[in-house]
This record gives C-alpha cells, sequence and structure tokens, in this order.
C-alpha cells in the first residue's frame, strides 16, 4: 500500500512511453483509458487514506544519491491529497474534452508526461525531487502551447518557459543554501523536507531565504508584478492547456508557499505577511479591473483566475487554521471552476473560431444547456454560496480578518469585481437578441462535452453544499502545520500571529 | 668534472608514464602500418586508435595514487587520473565519429589518427605534472597536433580556423613561458610544489607582490586562451565554425579539461598561498565570460556558433568552481565535466549527422537554425534526441547536467559566495532562451522545404555515439552517485 504514490507517479510515465506504441486511431481512447486509471487509483488513495492522521502518509524514502542527501522521497497529507486528485481529476477530462485534430496523439502522450510532473510536484518531500517536477512540468507545457497554440504561440511559450525557468533558478539556490545550512548544522546533507522542518533558521537568513523561495512560487502564482506571462499564455494555449495550466500549475506556487515558506520561515512569514498581503490585494483588485476591460472572454477568465489566485495568497499568510485551510479548499474550487470555465470557452471556440464576446449574444436562447452550466460555474466563480467557490473564498477571507480587517475588506471586493465582470460577460454573451447570422445555427453540448462537464458541475454543487469529507483532513493537517509553526516560532511577534486555535491545543 | 650521473631505471618509474606512452606507441605504430602498405581504408585506422585508447584506459586505471616518476617531473595524483579518463573517454566517443556516410578529406590520412593519438599524450603529459616546463611541452604537443587536424578538414573555413587558432595558440603559448619564466626568476623553480614553498616564504618581502601577481597573470591570460575565457574568448566561435563538427566539440571538451586541470594546480596553488587577487580576478573572469557569451549566443544564426558560445559560457560557470578551491568545489568541476562531455559530444554528432558538403540552407553557415525547422514531423527520433541534448544543457532536470549545475552552484553556495550563486542561477536562464530556440524551431516551427536531405551523414557508428550520449545524458539520475563518490575520493586523496 505504501507504494501507491509511486504508482500514481510512474504509472502515466510509463503509459507515455508505450503510448508511442499505440495508434494514432486508437490514441483517444488509450488516453482516456490511462487518465481514467490514474484517476481511480487517486480516488482509491483517498479511500484508504486516514483522515485522522494528520501527518505525511504513504511515506516512501529510497536514497539516490546518499553522498548529497537526495533521495527519493514522497508521501501525502490532508494537504496535498485533493490537490492530486484534483490534478488527476483535470487530466482526464481535459483529455475526455480534446478537440485538437492535428497531432493529436502526441498531445495526448504530452498530456501524460505533463501529469507525471503534476502529481510529482504534489508528493514530494525531498526538495530536489519537488524540484525536479517542478521544472519538468515546463516542458510539456511549452509544447501543448507552443504546438497547439493561437497566432503568437512561439511567444508566450517561450516567455512561459523563461519567466517560470529564471524564478525557480533562484529558488534552487535558496534551496542549496538551506542544504548547506543542514549540513553545517547536523554534519549529513539531506534534502528531505521533514528534516528541513526541524531546522531553526536565525530571522537574518530566514528573510533573505523566503524571498528567494518567494520569487520561484509568486512567479508561478502568478503573483503582481510577476503575472505577465500569465494572459499570453491563457491566450495563446490551446482549450486543454489553459485548463491544465489554470487548475493545476498555478497551484503549485500557492502549495509551495504551504508546504515550504510556512513551516522553514515562520518569523519570516509574519513579518511580511504586510507586502505580501499588498502585492496579493493589488493583483485581486487591479486584475479583477484588467477583467472587465477584456474584449475576449478567455481573457476575462484568465484575468479572474488570477484575481482569485491573489485571494488565495490572502488566506495563506492569515496564518491560522481557517485561512490556510480556506486557501487549500480554494485551490480545489478554483481548479475545477476556472478549469471547467476554460473548458466552456473552448466549446464555444470550437463552433465559432472566436472568443470575442462582441461575436455573440443570445446564446441562451440558442444553446440552454451550455448556458445553464455556464451559469453555474459562473456562479461558483463569483463565490456564490451553496457553491464550491463560496467555502474557499469565505474562508480565507474570514482567516485574513484576524490579521488585518481593512485589508479584508478590500480582497472582499474581489467577490463583487468578480459579479461585475463576469456578470456582464454572461449579460454580453448569453442574454439579448442574437444578433450574428452564424449563431442562430449553433448546436448544443454534444455527449463528449457533457461527458467532461457534467461531473464538474455536480462536483461544484456536492462541495458547495457539503464540504466536509474534503475540507475535514485539509483541516487536521493545516492544523498540525499550523500548531507546528508557532512552537517553531521564534520571535513574539510570530507567536502571537500565529494562532492555534483553542479545540487543537485541547486536542493536544 | 661533473661526476657521470648514473640513472636507476626502478627509480625513473615509467608505469606513471605508461598512458602517454601508449598513445605514442599507437601513433607510430599507425605510422609504420601506412609506411608498409597504402590505401588502407580508414575503418582499420578507427578501429585501431580506438583499441590504442583501450589499452590506454585500463593504463591509466591501474596507475596508483600519488606517485611520482621520471626524475620527478610526473604526478600521478587524483586529478591527474580523472583528468586522463575524461581525455581518453571523450576521445573514444569521438573517433567513431570519422566512420561518417559521407567521406571527407581528413580521414583518408592515415596521419590524421597519428596526430589525434600523439595530441592525446600531449594532453596526458599536461594534466600528469606539475612542472611548468612539462606542462608547457605536453600543451605545445597536443596544440600542433590539432592545428594541424582542423586544417585537415580542407576547406577554406577550416585553413582560416586552423590559421586563427595558431597564432592565437602561439600567443598564449607565449604568455605560458613568460609566466613561467617570472616564476622562475622568482622562486628559482619549475616545480609548483618547490614554487609554492619559496612563495610561502618569500611572500611577506616587500616588494614581492608583483612579480608574484604578475607571473600569476601571464598564467592566466596562457589558460585563458585555451579554456576561451573573456577576453580571450575571441578565436573560440569561429574556430568551431570552421573545424568539423566532432572536431569542434572535442575541442569544447578535451583542451578544456587538460587546461582546468593545469588551472587547479597553479591558480589552486595561489590561492592556497592566499594571494586574493588571483581568486577575484578569476571570479571576474569567470562571470564576465558566462555572462557575455551567453548574451552572444542569444543573437547567433547558427547553431554550431550558437553551441561555441554555449561552451564558453559553461566553461566559465565551471572557471568560477576553480575559484573556490575547495574539494567540493574541485569535484564538481569534474563532475560537470564528465556531464558536459557527453551531452555537448552528443549535440556536435548530432550536428554532424546533419552535414551537407554543400551549405544548403543559408550562405555562410553549415547550420543555421531554419535548417532544423519542423524536425519533429521529419525525423522525430533525431529531434527528440537534439531537444533533450538542449534541455540537459539548459540544466533541466532530470538530464545529466542539472546534477553538474547543481553540485557548482551547492559548491559556491557552500564557500559562502551567494552572490556568484545567484549570477550562476540568473546565467543559466539567460541561456535557457537560445536552447529552447533550437527546439521551438525543430518542434515548433513549420518544415523546411530541403528538410528531406537534413540526415545525410548518418551512419550505425554516429547512431552508435549518439546513443551512447543520450543514456548517459537521460539516466544520469541512476550514476551520478557513484560518479560523484568516485571523483570525490579520488580528488580528497590527493588533497585538493
Amino acid at each position: 500500500m505504501n507504494d501507491i504514490l509511486s504508482v500514481l507517479i510512474f504509472f502515466p510515465l510509463i503509459a507515455g512511453i508505450l503510448g508511442l506504441v499505440v495508434s494514432e486511431k486508437s490514441i483517444r481512447t488509450y488516453g482516456i483509458s490511462v487518465a481514467a486509471v490514474e484517476f481511480i487509483l487517486s480516488l482509491w488513495m483517498w479511500f484508504v487514506y486516514d483522515p485522522a492522521n494528520a501527518g505525511m502518509q504513504f511515506v516512501k524514502r529510497i536514497a539516490v544519491i546518499p553522498d548529497f542527501g537526495i533521495s527519493y522521497y514522497v508521501g501525502v497529507d490532508g494537504i496535498s491529497l485533493f490537490i492530486v486528485i484534483m490534478a488527476t481529476l483535470m487530466t482526464l477530462i481535459g483529455i475526455i474534452a480534446l478537440s485538437v485534430k492535428k497531432d493529436l496523439k502526441n498531445m495526448i502522450l504530452t498530456l501524460l508526461f505533463l501529469e507525471v510532473a503534476m502529481v510529482g510536484v504534489f508528493v514530494s518531500l525531498d526538495a530536489v525531487i519537488f524540484y525536479l517536477f517542478w521544472e519538468f512540468s515546463l516542458v510539456p507545457m511549452l509544447y501543448i502551447i507552443g504546438a497547439w497554440g493561437g497566432e503568437k504561440r512561439l511567444y508566450a511559450a517561450v516567455k512561459f518557459f523563461l519567466y517560470t525557468f529564471a524564478g525557480s533558478l533562484i529558488m534552487l539556490v535558496g534551496m542549496l543554501y538551506v542544504a548547506y545550512v543542514y549540513q553545517s548544522v547536523t554534519g549529513s546533507w539531506s534534502f528531505a523536507l521533514t528534516d528541513w522542518y526541524s531546522l531553526v533558521l536565525p530571522i537574518s537568513v530566514q528573510k533573505w531565504l523566503f524571498w528567494a523561495f518567494f520569487l520561484g512560487f509568486a512567479i508561478k502564482v502568478p503573483m503582481f508584478p510577476f503575472h505577465t506571462w500569465l494572459p499570453y499564455a491563457h491566450g495563446q494555449a490551446p482549450t486543454v492547456g489553459s485548463v491544465i495550466l489554470a487548475a493545476v500549475l498555478l497551484k503549485m506556487g500557492t502549495y509551495g508557499f504551504v508546504r515550504f515558506s510556512l513551516p522553514m520561515f515562520p518569523d519570516a512569514s509574519v513579518m511580511y505577511i504586510t507586502p505580501v498581503a499588498i502585492l496579493a490585494l493589488i493583483m485581486i483588485v487591479y486584475t479583477a479591473m484588467v477583467a472587465y476591460a477584456q474584449k475576449d472572454m478567455k481573457q476575462v477568465i484568465a484575468y479572474s483566475s488570477v484575481s482569485h489566485m491573489g485571494v488565495i495568497i490572502l488566506g495563506i499568510f492569515a496564518m491560522n487554521a481557517e485561512g490556510i485551510s480556506g486557501s487549500v479548499f480554494f485551490m480545489l474550487s478554483h481548479g475545477i471552476v476556472s478549469g471547467a470555465l476554460f473548458l466552456l470557452v473552448g466549446v464555444i471556440y470550437d463552433r465559432r473560431h472566436t472568443k470575442l464576446m462582441s461575436e455573440f449574444g443570445g446564446l441562451a436562447s440558442v444553446m440552454p444547456n451550455y448556458a445553464l452550466i455556464f451559469g453555474v460555474m459562473l456562479m461558483a466563480s463569483v463565490g456564490l454560496p451553496l457553491t464550491m467557490g463560496f467555502v474557499g473564498e469565505y474562508l480565507s477571507l474570514a482567516g485574513f480578518f484576524k490579521i488585518s480587517p481593512v485589508m479584508t475588506a478590500i480582497g472582499g471586493t474581489s467577490i463583487i469585481f468578480g459579479a461585475v465582470y463576469m456578470l456582464s460577460l454572461y449579460k454580453r454573451s448569453f442574454f439579448g437578441p442574437v444578433t450574428h447570422e452564424a449563431n442562430k445555427v449553433l448546436k448544443d453540448l454534444d455527449a463528449k462535452e457533457l461527458t467532461a462537464l457534467i461531473p464538474l458541475v455536480a462536483i461544484v454543487i456536492w462541495l458547495g453544499v457539503y464540504p466536509k469529507p474534503v475540507l475535514q483532513p485539509i483541516d487536521n493537517s493545516v492544523k498540525a502545520l499550523v500548531s507546528f509553526m508557532h512552537e517553531k516560532a521564534q520571535t513574539p511577534e510570530a507567536k502571537n500571529t500565529i494562532v492555534v486555535s483553542k479545540r487543537t491545543k485541547e486536542a493536544q | 668534472m661533473l661526476a657521470p650521473i648514473s640513472v636507476n631505471m626502478a627509480s625513473l618509474n615509467f608505469i606513471t608514464l605508461s598512458p602517454m606512452l601508449i598513445a605514442i606507441a599507437g601513433a607510430l605504430g599507425i605510422l609504420i602500418i601506412d609506411l608498409v602498405k597504402k590505401d588502407l581504408d580508414k575503418t582499420l585506422y578507427v578501429i585501431l586508435t580506438i583499441l590504442v585508447l583501450f589499452i590506454d584506459m585500463g593504463a591509466t586505471l591501474g596507475l596508483t595514487l600519488n606517485e611520482r616518476g621520471f626524475f620527478d617531473v610526473v604526478m600521478i595524483d587524483g586529478v591527474t587520473i580523472l583528468g586522463e579518463l575524461l581525455i581518453v573517454i571523450a576521445s573514444m566517443l569521438f573517433i567513431p565519429l570519422a566512420l561518417t556516410s559521407k567521406r571527407f578529406h581528413e580521414y583518408s590520412y592515415p596521419e590524421y589518427f597519428a596526430l589525434f593519438l600523439f595530441m592525446i599524450a600531449g594532453f596526458q603529459f599536461m594534466v600528469a605534472s606539475d612542472n611548468l616546463i612539462m606542462i608547457f611541452v605536453g600543451l605545445e604537443t597536443a596544440s600542433l597536433a590539432l592545428y594541424t587536424m582542423i586544417a585537415l578538414h580542407n576547406t577554406v573555413g577550416s585553413h582560416e580556423a586552423a590559421i586563427k587558432y595558431f597564432t592565437m595558440g602561439a600567443l598564449a603559448a607565449g604568455f605560458f613561458v613568460m609566466g613561467a619564466a617570472i616564476i622562475y626568476a622568482v622562486t628559482g623553480s619549475v616545480e609548483l610544489y618547490d614554487i609554492a614553498k619559496v612563495l610561502q616564504e618569500r611572500i611577506g618581502e616587500p616588494g614581492m607582490m608583483v612579480p608574484i601577481i604578475g607571473g600569476a597573470m601571464m598564467l592566466m591570460v596562457a589558460i585563458g586562451f585555451k579554456v576561451s575565457l573573456f577576453p580571450f574568448h575571441t578565436w573560440t566561435p569561429d574556430v568551431y565554425e570552421g573545424a568539423a563538427s566532432p572536431m569542434a566539440g572535442y575541442m569544447s571538451i578535451v583542451p578544456k579539461i587538460a587546461m582546468m586541470v593545469v588551472a587547479i594546480r597553479v591558480l589552486g596553488m595561489y590561492i592556497d598561498l592566499g594571494v586574493e587577487t588571483v581568486r577575484n580576478v578569476v571570479i571576474a573572469m569567470a562571470v564576465i565570460t558566462m555572462t557575455l557569451s551567453n548574451m552572444m549566443a542569444l543573437v547567433q544564426n547558427d547553431v554550431k556558433r550558437m553551441l561555441a558560445y554555449s561552451s564558453i559560457s559553461h566553461a566559465g560557470f565551471v572557471m568560477a568552481a576553480i575559484a573556490l578551491d575547495t574539494t567540493k568545489a574541485n569535484s564538481s568541476i569534474f563532475l560537470y565535466y564528465t556531464l558536459f562531455l557527453f551531452t555537448n559530444l552528443g549535440a556536435f554528432a548530432l550536428l554532424w549527422v546533419s552535414r551537407h558538403k554543400d551549405k544548403t540552407h543559408h550562405v555562410r553557415y553549415h547550420h543555421p537554425y531554419v535548417k532544423f525547422a519542423g524536425m519533429i514531423h521529419i525525423e522525430p527520433v533525431a529531434a527528440v534526441i537534439m531537444a533533450i541534448f538542449m534541455l540537459s544543457l539548459t540544466g533541466v532536470p532530470p538530464f545529466s547536467l542539472f546534477w553538474g549545475k547543481l553540485y557548482v552552484i551547492s559548491a559556491t553556495v557552500d564557500a559562502g559566495y551567494i552572490w556568484l550563486a545567484v549570477i550562476m542561477g540568473l546565467n543559466s536562464a539567460i541561456a535557457a532562451y537560445y536552447y529552447l530556440k533550437l527546439i521551438v524551431y525543430m518542434f515548433l516551427m513549420p518544415a523546411a522545404d530541403q528538410a528531406r536531405t537534413v540526415y545525410n551523414n548518418r551512419s550505425l557508428a554516429l547512431e552508435i555515439v549518439i546513443g551512447i550520449a543520450v543514456f548517459a545524458t537521460v539516466a544520469s539520475i541512476f550514476y551520478v552517485q557513484p560518479l560523484m563518490h568516485y571523483i570525490t575520493y579520488l580528488i580528497g586523496a590527493s588533497g585538493y
């Protein structure tokens, strides 16, 4: 049973290599089967996961380069469990909904390789292995954007790669420094996260390392002012590229904050709450405004997803269990909702080959099912209660309220702004008379698209009404994380800011 | 009246010379075969050369650590063994590239193979000595053979390259000799261990710093020329462009390894003595080299020139490690170059496979980027292999050079040079752009029309060499541990 994570990582890899043999004609079925098996395996992992245990489970550690302390070290806890499941789900959905005709085989195999990297990042507990998957995920994405993208795809693909690559190299220097400190303290090399957690770093060192890691993660999130690559990447990427990018790849950054920055540098994290929160607020408000100004539906969703990532950052830097659990939950809902929205835009793009809102209008009467699903997802994106989007956004903001009510109020405008740009998008495209002749004969969703979208709608409503099965394990692990940070914090400010709730204390 | 010198054969310890002697004997053997029977095919010479190299490798592996021989001029320590091994391995991968399906001028001469073995002997002398004169003799033996081999390619470009390399090399040699002379004037010795002893005593004397640093700078110029450090790198792209692709790949590795070994010995001595100026100059040169050549590589239109600038940048990267002078840094140099050897030689070999007699895509260049456009549709396997090499050069894990970069940057961090580590990281990011450019051309651009002839020069031998290189690049995660262990053992055993 302990090997389930290795199976999860290497199954798509082997399937991707063997898939070279499968003929182009049958490749779609092959891709769907592999992704489905992978998804079922990840559900199986959830099934055997012990929700009462807050620590790492299914841990496996094999030394790879013992002289340098690098080991293949994987494990999963409540924080990463659901992100892994979401990654496998979105890959499956993405492959089901795939509408590209050109080089379908290359596309599907690339997606399988990408899945390896995505699962790998979220289950790695060794910094070098984490970095390995983190960097490797760039290559398939580069190919997906560059080969199947829009007109400026080369620029978008290269910009995406270089931006992320540059940031993560600085992070690598930071990692090597942590390893060096660990070596000078204990006398042996180790890149294992659990070993690093035990390291109490002086504040002056934490400060620098915090920013080194921040750069790597912030570019991936992407935080203002490093967000400029994202609209290009989304604008040019094919539908499936955008889905995976928004749903999973961006989460690597926020996950990195939770997994690395907070537990390793609790004091520095508390110290820099204000600057980080200001960046997050700029990100929320500014990109929401930019989203309103867009003419292209896909760009609206791209900017809205940046705006929501800002709320996730706020939640993480709330430094208490509500905020962090909320933001982890928000990562999931953001993944599913924005993934679904990109799929929906892809649907209309396949039919009309345009994404401009001015080209549409009155779609609700022509494509009622489409309009309905779009409407549900849009409401979830805005954060309507009883949808999945509400839970995460509410908890993240509620958590940050303890840090600063004023900033939370500004962050809360994300809901208002969200409603503004999303509803105006809906109004312009779906209501009113059908102005274009071409729109009158549009077909509603077909079986393939419904198969992809209905599960997502179901999840959005199910977890909106009853989030407990997911929220509970997340909360357990997050509470353990917060009380660990509280223990480890050195400065009194950090001790006071990192609040351990009473229930957690009693439990201990 | 001088007493007659009696030399005891046993004290010469000829075994320490065995690798070089084997290479020289092999070269002479090839010349004799040519003398006896003409019209022998190049395949014979290629295989003979490989066999000689095998024996050479065996002899190198059989050397005992920390021995001296041949009037104490030859010194066998860990660095020597590593240097010799790398030289032999790179040569064994290089020489089968002569077995192309097209005929090229240089391989029709048996002398080419003899020169090649002489050159290897020269490089081995260079790495196996701490005597400045011996190093110089080795350097010149190797270089003169190398110039001739470049010129034998017999195109206008290769003649230009050979002459250019020759004049620049002669200048570098001059600097080396002047540096050695200054050092001799100060210390009365050409043996590095003697020099270190005398300098240690005299370093405090007033006015001593000028000749010490002067001598060091002269040697550094020579090293800079051979390793192609800024500002002595200008010859590199032109010479690589003119030389045959495998030769260019070879030049980007073996002469540099040999000179790096000399740099570890010579510059390491100064840094050990506490001459901080030398350390600072090396770091400055390394930083400027990697940054500037990365910038230059960005604007190249020819893949071979791009790879030339990229190899300058890699040399700068490694040179920074030399300045650190810790065991880990010195080990990381060899790890880096071992991994770089396979990747870079593989990349140049792929260029060689795609070589045409005529310049099909560009008036001046043999390998413009355009030539590789849309290669994924024409030669998917080759495109993927080239992409793996490029990603490895970029430093994308899990490909081999990532581990090299990891160790070098880690050694830099350990030595306390965080800012240098950051610069190295940023440079890798800049470099990513031009490696990606080739990938973009191969994978994301529509195919060029004359694309059908891209793989003109392929043959089984070339495929095997490329296969080995790919394997070494992809499977690196499995052998980095034993490799690093062995390197660290050898470096540590000889006290570097």
